[in-house]
């Protein structure tokens, strides 16, 4: 399949020059296809944000080359400006940017950026209030009114109204509680599936990615070191612990088992799966 | 763009310019721009570039860092050297219009942006060196004789620490916003005047939000630890002058000294 994102070589350092120079990400090669749901994964400072940055042209590479769909994204301004309509990016904390005085218009900033027809905005706008789970009454609040978990759907929201091709989201669950996580993750899910877009999930939690996406990359020390799916990433446990990640709960149950001497595979990563093979163990008799 | 604002920018270090007692470093400020106005010509400007040129080298800072913050400040010293040249009266070279341009006037506008850019060289280097809360201690701790006069000095010194701290933060905040508003295809860099401006509502708007919410919570986190101003109030850090405090202000002095003698003599 044709890549539609594909970064070479990608290098970034703030404040080049300074007391404080940093090399955020350095020599990244990464290419993502059309309809991929991709995690990446890091602990803090291993520069996702950085990475991610770049997707769109935010951040300007030190070195490297950003491409969409083939092209250079630094060619020329223009093309700069047109791709961050092509790749859609959700900040982490994303509430902090609303500013309109009705979440209406706020979540239509992007599609009037565009420069769209009026009807097309309006059905843009409610087909992303209704992914995100915004109800229509809600349309004509302040954003300012809403609680931050709704604040935060109004964001989403708004990069959504883009129709972005490849949308990427900066921890889009960071300070949520358990339900509020699982019911955007499940959006996103459904959005991913409703659209068949590209989705890159940033995340802290194994948890979250493994269950949602069907790659995962691993930033550590601004470098990606494991790129791969579920499977392959987590039966890295031993380099993922050493950098600091760890492997998801069900995981580290299904490698404890595993070492018991139960033939169950040490790389299982959803609860679904160790049960059918806990079950086959019994001789498929179901629970006790 | 906004990450070329260094006014106020700390950068650390172990330097004999960093250990300075802040208090030194503000009243060697104050000398170094009062002998900057009693310099005349090239050899009291030399002076003063020359102490410069060691503070600089002792602080480690470098140049570079020097002369990019003076990049904002460019088009004040442009403005004040053209002003000099054509409106200071003497013996003129060349002449049009309504403006005549003289030799004392160039001769002005060359010592003029010499002292702008010292004066601003010798301010940066002081808070480069300098934390801002160090700066703002040194501050309350000079002013604090007026405190007799029943001028509010404690509060004012945190005003200025709370202003100062929180520079880099909303410059950072304002940055964050600024990209998260590119990335739904906010213009900032192109049209008018007035379009730029509009163009800057999304962005101020959260920036004024962020700003109330954090004051309001700064003040719940103060009020929590019991702040109730200056009274009574005693320092974690207390300031005591060095041995090495006193030889540069010495130095300093002598420098100033110098300085103004050569001054009033007109070299
Ligand atoms: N604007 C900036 N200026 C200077 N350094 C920065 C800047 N932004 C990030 N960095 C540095 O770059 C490194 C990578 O930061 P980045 O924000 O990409 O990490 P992250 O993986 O997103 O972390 P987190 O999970 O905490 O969000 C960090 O060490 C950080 O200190
Ligand atoms: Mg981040």
């Amino acid at each position: 399949m044709e890549p539609i994102l594909t970064v070479e070589n990608l290098t970034h350092t703030y404040s080049a020059g300074t007391p404080f120079e940093r090399s955020a990400i350095r020599g990244i090669d990464f290419a993502v296809g059309p309809g991929e749901f991709v995690g990446v994964i890091g602990h803090t400072g291993s520069g996702k944000s950085t990475f991610i940055q770049h997707l769109n042209g935010l951040l300007k590479p030190t070195a490297g080359r950003v491409c969409f769909r083939g092209q250079d994204i630094w060619t020329s301004p223009r093309i700069t400006h047109e791709t961050r309509f092509h790749v859609g990016l959700v900040f982490q904390y994303p509430e902090y940017q609303l500013f309109e005085e009705t979440v209406y218009q706020d979540v239509a900033f992007g599609p009037k950026n565009m420069g769209l027809a009026q009807e097309e905005i309006d059905r843009r706008v409610r087909e992303a209030a209704g992914f995100v789970g915004l109800r229509e009454e809600w349309l004509d609040k302040s954003p300012f009114e809403l609680s931050g978990g709704q604040k935060r759907r109004v964001a989403i929201a708004g990069v959504l109204a883009m129709e972005p091709e490849v949308l990427i989201l900066d921890e889009p669950t960071a300070g949520l509680d358990p339900a509020g996580c699982e019911s955007i993750l499940a959006e996103l899910r459904q959005y991913h599936r409703a659209k068949g877009n590209t989705v890159l999930l940033v995340s802290h939690s194994m948890e979250e990615v493994a269950c949602h996406a069907g790659r995962i990359v691993v930033l550590d020390n601004a470098r990606i070191v494991m790129d791969g799916t579920p499977r392959e990433v987590f039966s890295r446990a031993k380099e993922l612990e050493a950098i600091g990640l760890g492997v998801p709960e069900i995981t580290r149950v299904a490698m404890r088992l595993h070492e018991a001497g139960l033939a169950v595979d040490p790389a299982t990563y959803t609860l679904e799966a160790l049960r059918t093979q806990l079950l086959s163990l019994r001789g498929g008799r179901g629970p006790c | 763009m906004l990450k070329d604002i260094t006014l106020g920018q700390y950068f650390p270090g172990n330097t004999l310019a960093h250990r300075l007692d802040p208090r030194t470093k503000l009243m060697m400020v104050v000398l170094y721009i009062v002998a900057l106005f009693c310099a005349k010509g090239f050899l009291s400007y030399g002076l003063m570039a020359l102490f410069l040129l060691l503070c600089v080298r002792i602080s480690k800072v470098g140049f570079r860092a020097l002369v990019r913050g003076m990049k904002p400040l460019i088009l004040i010293l442009i403005f004040t050297a053209v002003l000099n040249m054509f409106y200071t009266p003497g013996r003129a070279i060349a002449s049009f219009w309504v403006f005549t341009l003289t030799v004392e006037g160039v001769w002005a506008a060359v010592f003029m942006v010499i002292r702008i850019a010292l004066l601003i060289m010798g301010t940066f280097l002081m808070t480069y060196t300098t934390s801002p809360i160090a700066l703002t201690d040194a501050i309350e701790n000079l002013l604090g004789p007026l405190k007799r006069l029943r001028v509010p000095v404690h509060e004012l010194a945190m005003m200025m620490s709370i202003a100062l701290r929180f520079i880099p933060t909303l410059i950072e905040e304002a940055d964050k916003i600024m990209s998260a508003q590119k990335a739904r295809g906010a213009d900032f860099e192109t049209g008018n005047l007035l379009r730029r401006a509009k163009a800057m509502a999304p962005v101020l708007v959260p920036l004024f939000i962020s700003a109330f919410r954090r004051a309001d919570e700064l003040a719940t986190a103060m009020e929590c630890r019991c702040y109730h101003g200056g009274e009574g109030r005693t320092k974690l850090h207390v300031l005591r002058y060095q041995k090495r405090d006193l030889f540069c202000l010495v130095t300093m002095a002598l420098v100033m000294i110098g300085a103004v003698i050569l001054g009033s003599l007109g070299y």
